[in-house]
């Protein structure tokens, strides 16, 4: 069951400015299409990443984590022992800046562990 | 310390206004990954921009893995369903052709500002090159290791169109004295402080006149997700230096020391990047040259053959950072092989389709496996590498069918 709610294809490809038509240059390789390339300005929208952590004692991950990625790069995850969740969780925070309440790393590392927890 | 960027807050509001609008559960069809314990099962999604049916790995920023379906195609992966894979969620997602430039500054004579119709005016080069994430197939490691959990999926071919990084930089004058090249795109952390995504390439690399700045991908401009309008192509070397919507180009008088390029992307300092799990005091070096690989595309595990009739086997290969020299077939799991047809070259960096004809002597189960030789001879290992990262995996691949 995937809850991950989506949006809708919302794919704008707006001529902002007049086209950028690419002659092929003398000597250029001919191995492509003869036509050229024609670069257009682009516009698009990215889909809602939708899913949270559910269940008890999911407010810290969800409050500290999907700032910067979405649940599902976690839920995904293979299980692995707690240490190894600490680990990660650690990672987040020294080498990407994670902004985690310090107060709440335990909370976030028995939640991982209790639900994709392994031996 | 939350210090959460202004452009991550406005773009989380724009997209919480989007989400009231129209949100609605996921409910499309799925597929199950081989992965070794799980979890294996992941959505389709079709609502990514300039992109067709893709296996959704993160929603954001966007891991998108290309239906393995689709290498049975051809060997030029389509844009709407090239891999997708982006460290950072700030991704801009508007790009106006006519005002955006790219920099090229630092150990230089003359800084540069170009604007895209200065790249297309210049000389023009094109290509066949596989982009593989240094990460592809990591899902199938064990023991399991964290990160994008990716079946064979993180790879691409494509035509790329562009210039050469060479002359870009000839253009600049590279003053005496540089050692590196760092590129950098438009994509930013969430996070101010974080490490901007960043790769560098020595300068003897950089000016090897096979390193391109491409705006065409196929044939057409690339698709945002994959980096438009220019993305670096670095032919035979792992993707994480392929830079995305590339718009800054700095020459560097010393080694870089940014986490991207000094921390990150290591790899074991071993034959094959292996190493034992929980083995301490391996020495590590950077990711770079990519290592032959090779896959059957038209069966896959489960399926029938006919016992004692000839059965089509094809796929593809690659030969990594050069061409592929051969590729065997086994219908016994490696005991015994044959050579497969390979198809037309299109380029020693792309992929190489091949085919041959199979015929199993008697029902039964039945382990195919293939192997890529590539032209340095370097031939794909029997047992599969270990590494905490999960890069660089290069296996032989095997297939268990039933013949009958």
């Amino acid at each position: 069951m995937f809850r991950e709610a989506m949006l809708p294809v919302i794919l704008a490809v707006a001529l902002i400015a007049p086209p950028v038509v690419l002659v092929r240059s003398a000597g250029a390789d001919s191995a492509g299409t003869n036509q050229g390339i024609t670069l257009k300005s682009v516009s698009v929208d990215l889909p809602d990443p939708g899913r949270t952590f559910d269940g008890p004692g999911a407010d810290a991950i969800n409050g500290n984590c999907l700032a910067c990625h979405s649940a599902g790069m976690v839920l995904n995850q293979p299980t692995m022992p707690k240490a190894a969740w600490q680990a990660e969780v650690e990672k987040m925070i020294h080498a990407y800046h994670a902004p985690v309440d310090p107060k709440d790393v335990a909370a976030i590392v028995d939640y991982l562990a209790r639900t994709k927890g392994a031996p | 310390m939350l210090r959460v960027s202004r452009r991550f807050l406005l773009g989380q509001a724009g997209a919480m206004g989007l989400a009231l609008a129209s949100r609605r559960s996921f409910a499309g069809p799925a597929v199950n990954l081989p992965l070794p314990g799980g979890p294996d099962a992941r959505p389709i999604a079709t609502d990514f921009p300039e992109k067709g049916a893709m296996i959704l790995q993160r929603s954001r920023p966007p891991l998108l893995e290309t239906p393995f379906e689709v290498f049975d195609q051809g060997v030029f992966t389509p844009n709407d369903r090239f891999y997708v894979r982006w460290h950072w969620a700030v991704i801009p997602t508007e790009i106006d052709v006519a005002s955006f430039r790219l920099t090229v500054r630092g150990q230089i004579a003359t800084p540069l500002s170009l604007s895209l119709a200065d790249l297309l005016a210049m000389p023009r080069v094109e290509l066949a090159a596989v982009n593989q994430c240094s990460g592809n197939s990591r899902g199938l490691f064990q023991p399991r290791v964290p990160g994008g959990q990716w079946a064979n999926g993180a790879m691409g071919n494509a035509l790329w169109t562009g210039v050469r990084l060479k002359d870009v930089l000839d253009k600049a004058g590279v003053k005496p004295g540089a050692v590196q090249v760092r590129l950098k795109g438009l994509d930013e952390p969430v996070v101010d402080g974080a490490p901007d995504f960043m790769k560098s390439l020595d300068l003897d690399h950089a000016r090897d006149s096979e390193v391109m700045i491409a705006f065409g991908m196929n044939g057409k401009q690339l698709p945002l997700l994959n980096g438009f309008p220019l993305r670096l192509v670095v032919p035979g070397w792992y993707a994480t230096y392929w830079v995305k919507m590339l718009s800054d180009i700095e020459v560097l008088d010393r080694p870089d020391d940014n986490y991207w390029t000094k921390t990150a992307y290591r790899i074991p300092d071993t034959p094959g990047a292996d190493m034992k799990p929980g083995q301490t005091g391996v020495a590590t070096v950077p990711i770079s040259r990519m290592v032959p690989r090779s896959f059957i595309t038209n069966v896959k595990a489960g399926d029938t053959l006919h016992a004692g009739a000839a059965n089509l086997l094809r796929g593809i290969a690659l030969g990594g950072d050069t061409g592929v020299a051969r590729v065997d077939v086994s219908g016994d799991g490696g005991k015994t092989w044959q050579p497969a047809t390979l198809g037309a070259d299109q380029g020693k960096y792309g992929f190489r389709a091949w085919q041959t004809v199979l015929t199993p002597p008697q029902p039964g189960a039945c382990t195919l496996a293939v192997r890529c030789t590539n032209d340095a001879g370097v031939v794909q290992p029997t047992a599969p590498n270990w590494n905490p990262s999960g890069f660089m995996r290069n296996v032989i691949e095997t297939t268990q069918v039933v013949a009958a």
